[in-house]
């Protein structure tokens, strides 16, 4: 536990690009590319008979915003549980192909799903936070992991992420009230607070904002974009507008096929797929 | 003619009276339907129920009044000297011309005077029976006729109907409602005729449980004792027992269930469960007698323990296993009731399964849980025929669950077993008991569906 302390604290304050692992991975990186954190390859899905996801092959980097769009059902949000093995708990399911995180196989059996969890945080799409206080939802997830073991190094945890969720100022003073009393946009930034506790290396958002408001949504936007210095952001989106102000990089799915990812900018000015043009212009989806 | 062919009349008449209004109904319009307010069939439905309700409304009535009017009329015939009797004597002499007039069996001779009015009584009992079918028929008829007269295509038959209708299921529930009410009634009655035989204080606080009544004042153990605290004290013992035995194995398998067990195997090993809460009681009651108090009294004694052939163990632990179901059952809904979202925001966080259980599941369906324990504890208070069979008679006052001890239930039953006379206090304890026990059941049972319908509300 605390080698995986160590490990999450160097990606947490590395700012400059690049750990080792990720640079030998990715020689070809240009200057001003930052490394890969996860490299997904040849990535399909099953759900009993159906093949939800075929053939993906995509690179998420280091300390950006990756989101992924797409038309209702075209598999953005499977491949975004594949990361952290949120799949694993689904009847049916089967993925196969790599993704690696770090150079390490995320499906490798002797690898820890506890632990790949703890590295890989998540953002559900309906704010779910548990019914217990507001602290103790924070403290949930340091305290299954063993990390702050005294009072006040717990009291300084749950402080700490609820300032980065920017929750701090709303919530200090009823932390013993239950979570589920907060309002919507208030519950996704305690989940938000909830899983940068542990402090994970990436963050998946899987829609965190469509149960929201404007205000709250705009309030988490915010947040994402605050939260690229210190996390790798993978978000699923189904706002365009959202995708656009929040990521840099962006991969478009389609039936289940990784149409095309590149840089947000060309995504959205001068897409190379015309699936992806039809989508962006608001032809189907 | 009996009452059954009177009614086999009646439904025939009934349905006569349907076909017609729904003739008449397609005969007023000329064979267009589309011109009537109601469909075909509401018109039937109103004329039949023009032709039924008022005659079996007026056939109840003149059951319930026949009897009485005829006893009336029958006093009121006999000679002189029979107001001079006592009150008992009269009953008696009642019942016998009764007896005698209707072919029953007589205590002894009866007074030429007495025959003669017996045989006018029963003269005017088969008058009534022939009266009140003539009045019915009459309705019937009379009521059919009326109805029939209204089938106009602007009549609003749909909307008479469904109020009749609903009349109805108010009354049907009235009656439901009115036997409960009736029962309270005539237990509180009972007790209260017990308490002032023996005080409240000695029932409720009294440490000796020994109801009998002397019938000579010489006689041994002549005076009784009607303290209930033994009878609570067993009740309480086994009910303990077989929480023990209840909640660990409902629970645990309720959470196999919701949480572990495939789609499959919860399919199929859910309902086997509950084939456990459909076992006949008495099935359970002589499998703990015959199989389980004997295992442990041999057991008890091999290991040097005294252990009573109808120990409160043996009751106890059978008593658990059958209301195993009433926990595993509810507690297994309201588990599954706890929104997958919290499942995958515990398991995201990197929470292991059994973590997830612990501190997501079960704090969450911990209200709907404690509903399920209480009720299961209400049916084990009131449980009978287990402890009827297995646990002892004495009312012994001790926590040794290897003792026998005898429970509310038990001592209601053997209370009131074979020949007892009624105003005793012996069997008036039993409406007591019966009292105490439905009242204690009650207050869990209202605990209890507070408890699971407070947390149904938390997740809607």
């Amino acid at each position: 536990m605390q080698e995986v302390q160590e490990t999450m604290t160097d990606s947490g304050t590395v700012s400059t690009p690049g750990t080792a692992g990720a640079r030998a991975e990715n020689p070809a990186a240009l200057a001003n590319e930052k490394p890969v954190k996860i490299k997904s390859r040849d990535v399909n899905v099953f759900y009993g008979e159906a093949h939800a996801l075929k053939h993906v092959d995509l690179d998420i980097r280091q300390h950006e915003v990756t989101s992924l769009i797409g038309p209702s059902g075209c598999g953005k949000s499977t491949y975004l549980r594949c990361i952290n093995r949120m799949n694993d708990v689904i009847d049916g399911c089967r993925v196969e192909g790599s993704i690696e995180m770090d150079g390490e196989d995320v499906y490798d059996p002797k690898l820890d799903v506890v632990q790949l969890r703890a590295r890989v945080g998540m953002v559900f799409q309906k704010p779910n936070p548990f019914p217990k206080s507001i602290y103790d939802n924070i403290a949930y997830g340091p305290r299954i992991h063993g990390i702050g073991s005294t009072k006040s190094e717990m009291d300084e945890i749950v402080q700490g992420s609820l300032q980065r969720a920017g929750l701090w100022e709303e919530v200090k003073d009823r932390m013993d009230t239950p979570g589920t009393g907060l309002s919507g946009g208030q519950q996704q930034r305690l989940c938000i607070a909830r899983a940068i506790a542990v402090n994970p290396e990436v963050i998946l958002m899987d829609e965190p904002c469509s149960a929201l408001d404007p205000i709250a949504t705009a309030k988490i936007e915010e947040l994402i974009d605050e939260l690229r210095q210190n996390f790798t952001i993978v978000i699923v989106t189904h706002s365009m507008q959202q995708a656009a102000r929040v990521s840099q990089r962006t991969a478009f799915f389609h039936l289940g096929i990784l149409v095309e990812t590149d840089e947000t900018e060309q995504i959205f000015t001068n897409p190379k797929d015309q699936r992806t043009q039809d989508y962006i212009t608001g032809r189907f989806g | 003619m009996g009452i059954s062919v009177i009614l086999l009349v009646m439904l025939g008449l009934t349905v006569a009276g349907y076909l017609l209004g729904t003739r008449q109904a397609l005969v007023v319009t000329g064979h267009n339907p589309h011109q009537l307010h109601s469909l075909p069939s509401y018109h039937g439905l109103y004329l039949a129920s023009w032709v039924l309700l008022p005659a079996l409304i007026v056939m109840a009535i003149w059951l319930i009044a026949e009897p009485h009017v005829a006893e009336l009329r029958l006093v009121a015939n006999l000679p002189d000297g029979f107001s001079q009797r006592s009150f008992d004597e009269q009953r008696l002499l009642i019942g016998d011309i009764q007896a005698r007039a209707l072919g029953g069996i007589v205590s002894g001779a009866l007074d030429p005077a007495f025959q003669a009015a017996g045989e006018a009584y029963a003269g005017t009992l088969a008058a009534s029976r022939w009266v009140m079918i003539a009045v019915m028929l009459a309705l019937m008829v009379g009521g059919g006729l009326i109805a029939l007269r209204q089938v106009r295509p602007d009549m609003r038959a749909r909307n008479r109907v469904e109020k009749t209708a609903s009349v109805i299921m108010i009354v049907a529930s009235t009656i439901a409602i009115m036997t409960t009410v009736g029962i309270i009634f005539s237990l509180l009655f009972e007790t209260g005729r017990f308490f002032s035989k023996v005080p409240i204080t000695e029932f409720l606080f009294g440490t000796q449980w020994s109801p009998q009544i002397a019938l000579r004042a010489d006689q041994v153990g002549s005076s009784g004792a009607f303290g209930a605290i033994p009878l609570f004290a067993g009740t309480l013992l086994i009910t303990l027992i077989a929480m023990c035995v209840a909640v660990p194995i409902g629970l645990f398998s309720a959470i196999y269930m919701s949480e572990y067990a495939g789609k499959r195997v919860r399919a199929s090993a859910k309902p086997v469960l509950e084939i456990l809460a459909g076992v006949p009681t008495v099935v359970y009651g002589f499998f703990a007698a015959l199989t389980v108090a004997p295992f442990f009294r041999n057991t008890g004694e091999s290991i040097g323990l005294t252990v009573s052939s109808e120990s409160a163990l043996a009751a106890g632990i059978v008593m658990g296993i059958m209301i195993i179901p009433f926990v595993s059952s509810l507690s297994d809904d309201v588990m599954n009731a706890v929104p997958q979202s919290l499942r995958d925001g515990a398991y995201a966080l990197g929470a292991t399964k059994a973590e997830t259980v612990r501190q997501v599941i079960l704090p969450a369906a911990l209200p709907g849980i404690v509903g399920s324990v209480l009720l299961a504890v209400s049916r084990a208070v009131g449980e009978t025929m287990i402890v009827v069979m297995a646990a002892g008679l004495a009312a012994n006052l001790t926590a040794n669950p290897l003792e026998a001890v005898t429970t509310v239930t038990v001592q209601i039953v053997t209370l009131l077993v074979g020949d007892q006379e009624f105003d005793s206090a012996k069997t008036l304890a039993a409406f007591a008991l019966g009292l105490t026990l439905f009242f204690v059941t009650l207050c869990l049972n209202v605990i209890a569906l507070n408890v699971v319908r407070k947390y149904r509300e938390k997740y809607d």
